[in-house]
């Protein structure tokens, strides 16, 4: 019966007002959230109630308290404290990988899609190269060469990510290329830097915009995977993969080791992912963003 | 018939260059290190003489071209050189654990096709109720690191439950219950996350078909809905399909690395970490072009079934 | 062959009484009917025409009858189809109609076959929705149904797929997909439409032979006064939901009675080539917001 409801139903006709509507929730919520992680990540030295480093041997898995609302880990380490910090060091390298891959995609994007022909075909070809291992492989292998570190886990994932922001940017700038206002403008003289920079680039960004914030979900994953082996961020710096990998051997004993940080990871991503979604509907409604 | 066999041909010539751009990837990784890749990998208490004669076994004194001509070659023969640090071969290395890494892989891809298919189906042609759900699977699935979701399941299964063992390995062949138990818990945590890919891809794929026109003229002749879903709606959906769990082996085969860490397997992820950490550059490379080799054939397979799925694929014209 | 030879069979294959179609929309903004008390019943074997602009209601009309409208719509009135009643009928009861009783064609043959089905399954796929019978019969008896609808090499022709077929092949598929259970009544949707004129006229006299052999009757929808012209035994005229006027086709064309025919007429004179589209009437022309003597005063103005 309901698949008959389905064959029987309309394309829904979704109003802009409904589609605005709709795309405000999940900016106002992805923001929101972001917002607060941002504030905390930022303030983490004024709001965290410990020192992240201090090994306090009386404390040594202590279970969540008052004075230790996460609890502590195997150091007797303070574990909200270290969340603070970790998201301090996760965001930040999440955030400035997508946005190093964004700068440096957005140029190529834009002259692959806007010349064409061998500039686009040499450009897009050798992106492709490095599709041609799988992403969490290609950052296992930066790192074998160039040893483990958030920098380093940081580097590989503004590679991994810039063919895909590089496609999307290509995508939409050869749709924004056939629109009339930049037919006209190279009708009326105007040189090629202008055209691009002045009326194609304006007019592209919306969709790359939008497959940054879903990449920065997907690269804040990718760090805390890569720090949980021990290949990203280096202790005794706290980050959030690194505190799950330290309290893998107590997880029964002392599950707050391992919740806490494992949450604050699930509810960036989330941020990062009702943002893009949210930003989706406004800016991209022909879906152009994978 | 024969323009099926020019396509395939077609797309196997295809991966020669994919398998050399790897190659030379793979080539590089040791000789990429800055400073002394040789040096880093003895560690300080090396002597002149020790180095020496590494770098002359991994052919790193010669010149550029010869090296790879040379390593290009010992590949062909299967011969990936010798572990630096328990110097077995690395052919019999990889044989150890590849099968390993295939098992738990296979295992989730296979559980993950059978969750997300017919719930993505059901997503696609359910009610309201139906459709919250799955998309709360979705977001859950998605969202959740993988490793994490692990060791929650840990802490459910064999901590609170007590019922299945935290981590460990013995082979299929020597305890086929027990490896069998011991591969539950990765697997599912590995099959979740691209469960969740799976039935959004299904989703969207069936909802665009049954959007069009020839679903309407099926209808007209008399055919019945579950017909119409499972005969023409789904095949024609499928090429969509395949081609994302195609892609979705190669984020399991990356995700397998952290999982085989996690839950103490020895497969070639695990391989790959430990090398790295000890700056065991030549296992490094062996593990990274096992993993490649597999993901660029599971590519070449699914292109394959795409094109036997979708006629005008084959025919050489696009959809 | 005209209908009037025709021995009368009493009851009507399809016969509309007073039927309107409402669709609901989201926001509250009331919209009239898009089908609006339409009466009017069809005569075994005949060809029937309904002519009207775009957006008049003439598909609405059509898939009312096969209850292939989306849950959206609300179809009141009477719909009989053999004097059986199509209304209200629950989706198992309307299934064993369709394709069977009674078949429907649509306006892009293209986009009508499953491009991953061989084209000579998907005509073998109607016979065995409705007959129980084996495979190989369903495939000879579909490859009989091609060489009928004038596809050559029929049976080598079978297993391909809709892509290798031309665009005029891939309508007679259709018409043969639709045909294959010896239907009393087929329902073309602008079947030519998407054609080029050429093929359009063979489309055509392939529905007419068809009529002829089978004795189906056929409810032809188009906006082309000229597809009409060609092969309509009598026409109907669709504007803004309502019917306006029904005529032989010899009738409408020489003496039409409604104004708004008339403006249609004059702004493509009878024996109009095909292809001619018509032209879509100003929204002046609403023949709610108009009287009789209005639209007959603007009718003639068109005229002149
Ligand atoms: N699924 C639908 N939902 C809402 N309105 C529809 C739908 N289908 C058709 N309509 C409306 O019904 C009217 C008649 O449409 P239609 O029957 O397609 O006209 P025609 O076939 O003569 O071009 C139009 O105003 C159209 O907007
Ligand atoms: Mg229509």
């Amino acid at each position: 019966m309901s698949v008959q409801t389905q064959l029987e139903r309309v394309a829904p006709i979704t109003t802009p007002r409904a589609r605005r509507r709709s795309s405000t929730r999940f900016l106002l919520g992805g923001g929101a959230l972001l917002g607060v992680l941002a504030i905390l990540a930022i303030a983490a030295p004024l709001l965290a109630p410990h020192d992240p480093e201090a090994v306090v041997v009386r404390e040594v898995l202590g279970a969540p308290s008052f004075d230790h609302p996460f609890g502590s880990d195997v150091l007797g380490r303070d574990v909200l404290s270290r969340v603070l910090y970790g998201l301090r060091v996760s965001l930040l390298v999440s955030v400035s990988a997508v946005l190093v891959s964004t700068i440096i995609a957005v140029p190529l994007g834009l002259l692959a899609g806007y010349f064409g022909r061998w500039v686009d075909t040499t450009i897009s070809r050798t992106l492709d190269m490095i599709l041609v291992l799988p992403a969490m492989l290609l950052a296992i292998t930066f790192i074998a060469i160039l040893g483990p570190g958030s920098a380093v886990a940081a580097l590989a994932i503004a590679v991994i990510y810039l063919p895909i922001l590089a496609r999307v940017m290509r995508s939409s700038t050869l749709i924004v290329t056939r629109n009339e206002f930049v037919v006209g403008a190279r009708a009326r003289g105007a040189g090629h830097l202008r055209v691009i920079v002045s009326h194609v680039a304006p007019n592209a960004m919306g969709p790359v915009i939008v497959q940054a914030s879903v990449l920065s979900a997907f690269a804040l994953q990718l760090e805390a995977g890569l720090s949980f082996l021990g290949l990203g961020t280096q202790p005794p710096t706290p980050s959030l993969g690194g505190m799950l990998s330290d309290g893998r051997d107590v997880l029964v004993q002392a599950p707050w080791v391992e919740i806490f940080p494992g949450l604050a990871i699930v509810v960036a991503v989330l941020a990062f992912t009702f943002l893009g979604e949210g930003l989706r509907r406004a800016f991209d409604p022909k879906g152009v963003a994978e | 018939m024969t323009s099926r066999l020019a396509f395939v041909a077609r797309r196997v010539l295809l991966t020669i260059p994919v398998l050399f751009v790897m190659s030379i990837v793979v080539f590089l990784i040791i000789r990429l290190v800055p400073g002394d890749p040789v040096r880093t990998m003895l560690g300080f208490r090396a002597t002149d003489a020790n180095v020496a004669e590494v770098r002359h076994q991994l052919g790193l004194d010669q010149d550029i071209l010869t090296q790879y001509l040379n390593w290009a070659g010992a590949l062909f023969r299967g011969d990936l050189g010798s572990d630096i640090v328990s110097h077995a071969p690395l052919s019999e290395l990889l044989a150890q654990r590849l099968p390993v890494t295939f098992e738990l892989t296979g295992l989730a891809i296979v559980l993950a096709v059978a969750i997300g298919v017919p719930l993505g189906i059901r997503a696609a042609t359910g009610g309201r109720w139906v459709k919250r759900l799955t998309e709360g699977f979705v977001v859950f699935g998605i969202s959740i690191p993988d490793f994490w979701l692990g060791i929650m399941l840990v802490l459910l299964f064999t901590g609170t439950l007590a019922i299945l063992p935290p981590s460990g390995y013995v082979p299929f062949a020597d305890d086929p219950v027990n490896n069998l138990r011991y591969m539950i818990l990765p697997v599912l945590t590995l099959a979740v996350g691209e469960a969740a890919y799976i039935l959004r891809t299904t989703r969207s794929a069936l909802t665009g078909v049954l959007d069009r026109p020839f679903i309407t003229f099926l209808r007209a002749k008399g055919l019945s809905t579950r017909r119409i879903v499972s005969g023409h709606a789904l095949r024609n959906a499928a090429p969509a399909i395949v081609t994302v769990i195609g892609i979705q082996i190669g984020v399991l085969l990356g995700g397998a690395i952290i999982i085989e860490t996690l839950f103490a397997l020895p497969g070639v992820g695990r391989l790959v970490v430990t090398a790295i950490t000890q700056r065991n550059y030549p296992a490094v490379q062996a593990g990274v072009l096992a993993i490649a080799v597999t993901f660029i054939v599971v590519s070449l397979i699914t292109d394959i079934l795409v094109g036997a799925l979708d006629p005008r694929v084959s025919d050489g014209k696009s959809t | 062959m005209s209908p009037d030879d025709r021995i009368e069979v009493p009851a009507d294959v399809l016969q509309f009484t007073d039927v309107s179609v409402t669709f609901a929309t989201d926001d509250a903004s009331p919209v009239g009917p898009a089908v609006d008390g339409v009466t009017l019943a069809l005569r075994r074997g005949e060809i029937f025409g309904i002519v009207g602009e775009s957006g008049s209601g003439k598909s609405t009309l059509a898939n009312a009858v096969m209850g292939l409208l989306p849950g959206t719509a609300t179809v009141t009135g009477s719909i009989l189809v053999n004097g059986r009643e199509v209304v209200g009928q629950d989706d198992a009861q309307l299934r064993s109609m369709r394709g069977d009783e009674v078949s429907m064609i649509f306006q892009d043959a293209s986009a009508s076959l499953d491009p991953t089905w061989p084209v000579g399954d998907q005509i073998a796929e109607t016979i065995r929705a409705h007959r129980l019978i084996d495979r190989r019969e369903a495939k000879a008896r579909a490859t009989a149904l091609m060489t009928e609808v004038g596809i050559p090499d029929a049976a080598d022709r079978y297993g391909d797929a809709p892509h290798r077929l031309s665009g005029g092949q891939r309508q007679r598929i259709v018409i043969a997909a639709a045909l294959a259970n010896d239907p009393q009544l087929l329902i073309a949707d602008e079947p030519t439409t998407a054609l080029d004129v050429t093929i359009q006229a063979q489309v055509l006299e392939l529905i007419d032979r068809l009529r002829t052999v089978h004795g189906t009757t056929v409810l032809l929808i188009s906006h082309d006064l000229g597809v009409i012209a060609q092969v309509c035994d009598r026409v109907g005229v669709m504007y803004g939901g309502v019917l306006l006027e029904v005529a032989t086709a010899r009738e409408l064309f020489r003496a039409p009675k409604h104004p708004y025919t008339r403006a249609l007429l004059a702004a493509n004179p009878a024996g109009a080539p095909r292809g001619t589209r018509l032209p879509v009437i100003p929204a002046a022309w609403s023949i709610e917001s108009l009287s009789e003597a209005e639209l007959l005063a603007q009718a003639k103005e068109a005229e002149r």
